[in-house]
């Protein structure tokens, strides 16, 4: 596939990609992944196949492995020295743990966004335009800063205030902030882990309905502990549990209605009952 | 007080026996008075060292003042270079020498320092080697500084043959900064938060691209602040110039490979010297040296307040 090849280099060519609905597709694979801290085993023989620019929630009780999932998928667990990672995690067909991609390759194709807000201690536009400056991608900056705050529902908000800090918008404006800036260099893939747990239900909301309006165009993978919130906003659901097993995955309709796994409507009803 | 919720889901407070006198305080007088007790000696014991501080500026300033009452023309001793006669002395080669010193001393202490402290803080495995090298650099930046003077002396002076010159000297001094300089930086990388990086790295940034365009903006204030005190300790150190050899009486303004003198070993010459007038001297270029050792405070304070943020 083309796409993969260009995991290899870190020159990532500035094309659009035509996005032509291909529904179902599967953009990220995992097969057997297991995934230990250390001796501790945080992911349990993991099998999920995740449809393209679909949203695609990922829920479980605090602990079982839905961070640790999210990051294998952009190989953000290189950073801890103690993870280590077996069985397939794949991109497009490619496996990223490959010894032949690079991981910051792989990143420029998959966006992230954390659970606390971090914005860079820069103004609004530098903050947005932070990707587009590290992947090279200089021209047109200001059409794409634009572009990615619109995307982002925070355009109407800063227009006037591109020059100042980052780190003076409030906490629900700051993770749209993290949002565009994600967005901005125009991934495939965005991971959110727990965007809205640190904001009011206001702000929370807004980030919501973000979140379907961006599932057009790129594949949207959001953690949440919340599961009214994975209920409401995505396509399909996968459930972990304690211990890093993936119990079921589904389309969130069945997951929430009617699922195969007994622990799963406990774990459900539980939390909703 | 406790709450009670009848079968209605209505809240009603009842005292439910509790005995309110128990939070009178009765029987805790004591407690409060070993506090107080205890309060009034640790603020003592931090008043102190102020006071000590401000007795010692006071007496200084008093000879510099009684030097100027006695004569000695502020604009001669500014713009003068160093004479035997007291009321001809100045103090403008000293003057040029600490500030020339300072220069060479932060261009030889600030990129050695910053570079290597992210190099620990950023890039270097967590292994027993680094933590070797963590824990001697603390133990460096307490030993004293004439064993710098020394090893300066040593290697430069004598070794490579360099000679008593100016430039010697800021090796010496920068030899001594360096490891406070890289402490300092340790600390301001340290309290750039994580997720900084995360969100660098997320966004397709390479280390060293995560490095120069956040994390180092982020801790520049505090590499700056810990930097101007560092060479705030550098302008004030005697002893490791006088191992490197200094001139005894400086009648020129110095250059890079030029013999030099600074104004603390100016100073400590004319503090040695029985003439009182000499003391003035000496007093009224402590007076210089406490002026300029403020500014840089100062700078520091400045940037510190201007810049530090809370993420
Ligand atoms: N950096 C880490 N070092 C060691 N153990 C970790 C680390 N991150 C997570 N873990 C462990 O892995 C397991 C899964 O954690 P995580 O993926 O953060 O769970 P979740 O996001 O579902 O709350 C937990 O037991 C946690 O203690
Ligand atoms: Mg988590």
């Amino acid at each position: 596939m083309a796409q993969t090849d260009s995991l290899i280099t870190t020159d990532v060519s500035v094309t659009d990609r035509e996005r032509t609905s291909r529904p179902d597709e599967t953009v990220v694979r995992a097969d057997g992944l297991e995934v230990h801290y250390g001796e501790e085993r945080a992911l349990t023989d993991v099998d999920i196949d995740i449809p393209e620019r679909k949203v695609t929630a990922i829920i479980g009780p605090s602990g079982c492995g839905k961070s640790t999932f999210l990051r294998c998928v952009n190989r953000m667990n290189d950073q801890i020295d103690t993870c280590r990672i077996d069985g397939d995690l794949s991109f497009h067909g490619k496996n990223v743990y490959d010894d032949d991609v690079d991981p910051v390759a792989l990143r420029r194709k998959i966006g992230m966004v954390f659970q606390k807000p971090n914005p860079f201690p820069k103004s609004i536009r530098d903050n947005v335009a932070y990707g587009l400056r590290v992947q090279g991608k200089t021209d047109d900056v200001d059409a794409r800063v634009r572009q990615a705050l619109e995307g982002a529902a925070l355009w109407e908000e800063v227009e006037g205030q591109l020059d100042s800090s980052g780190l003076d918008l409030s906490g629900g404006q700051q993770q749209r902030l993290c949002i565009a800036r994600a967005i901005a260099p125009d991934p495939e893939v965005l991971l959110m882990d727990e965007p809205t747990s640190a904001l009011d239900p206001v702000a929370a909301a807004k980030i919501e309905d973000l979140i379907a309006d961006l599932a057009r165009e790129y594949t949207v993978i959001i953690v949440t502990h919340n599961m009214q919130q994975a209920a409401r906003i995505s396509d399909k659901t996968a459930v972990f549990l304690t211990g890093g097993e993936l119990v079921e995955f589904d389309d969130t309709a069945t997951i929430f209605e009617d699922p195969d796994d007994q622990r799963v409507e406990d774990y459900i009803t539980g939390r909703f009952g | 007080m406790s709450t009670d919720v009848d079968s209605e889901g209505e809240f009603e407070t009842s005292s439910g026996g509790f005995d309110t006198d128990s939070l009178t305080g009765v029987g805790l007088e004591w407690t409060h008075r070993t506090e107080s007790l205890f309060h009034a000696v640790l603020f003592g014991a931090s008043v102190l060292g102020v006071v000590v501080l401000a007795v010692l500026i006071v007496d200084v300033i008093l000879d510099a003042l009684t030097g100027l009452a006695i004569g000695l023309d502020p604009v001669t001793f500014l713009t003068q270079h160093y004479s035997n006669d007291s009321s001809q002395a100045g103090f403008l080669g000293a003057i040029v020498g600490s500030v020339l010193l300072l220069f060479f001393t932060f261009l030889f202490s600030f990129f050695l320092g910053v570079g290597t402290a992210v190099y620990l803080e950023e890039y270097a495995p967590n292994t027993r080697v680094t933590r070797l090298i963590e824990a001697n650099l603390t133990n460096l930046a307490g030993v004293p500084s004439v064993v710098y003077g020394l090893l300066a002396l040593g290697v430069f002076v004598n070794g490579l043959r360099m000679g008593p010159i100016l430039l010697a000297g800021s090796i010496a001094l920068a030899l001594l900064v360096v490891p406070i300089v890289i402490v300092a930086s340790q600390e301001a990388l340290r309290s750039v938060p994580d997720g900084m990086r995360n969100g660098s790295l997320a966004t397709g940034a390479t280390r060293w691209q995560t490095v120069r365009g956040v994390v180092l903006p982020s801790a520049m204030p505090g590499i700056v602040t810990g930097t101007i005190l560092a060479l705030a300790r550098a302008i004030g150190e005697t002893a490791p110039l006088l191992m490197v050899g200094t001139v005894w009486g400086l009648r020129h303004t110095p250059g890079p490979f030029d013999r030099f003198g600074a104004m603390t070993t100016q100073i400590y010459q004319w503090a040695f010297l029985p003439e009182t007038e000499l003391n003035f001297l000496a007093a009224m270029g402590i007076a210089v040296l406490l002026a300029i050792l403020l500014g840089m405070y100062g700078v520091a304070f400045l940037v510190r307040n201007k810049y530090e943020r809370s993420y």
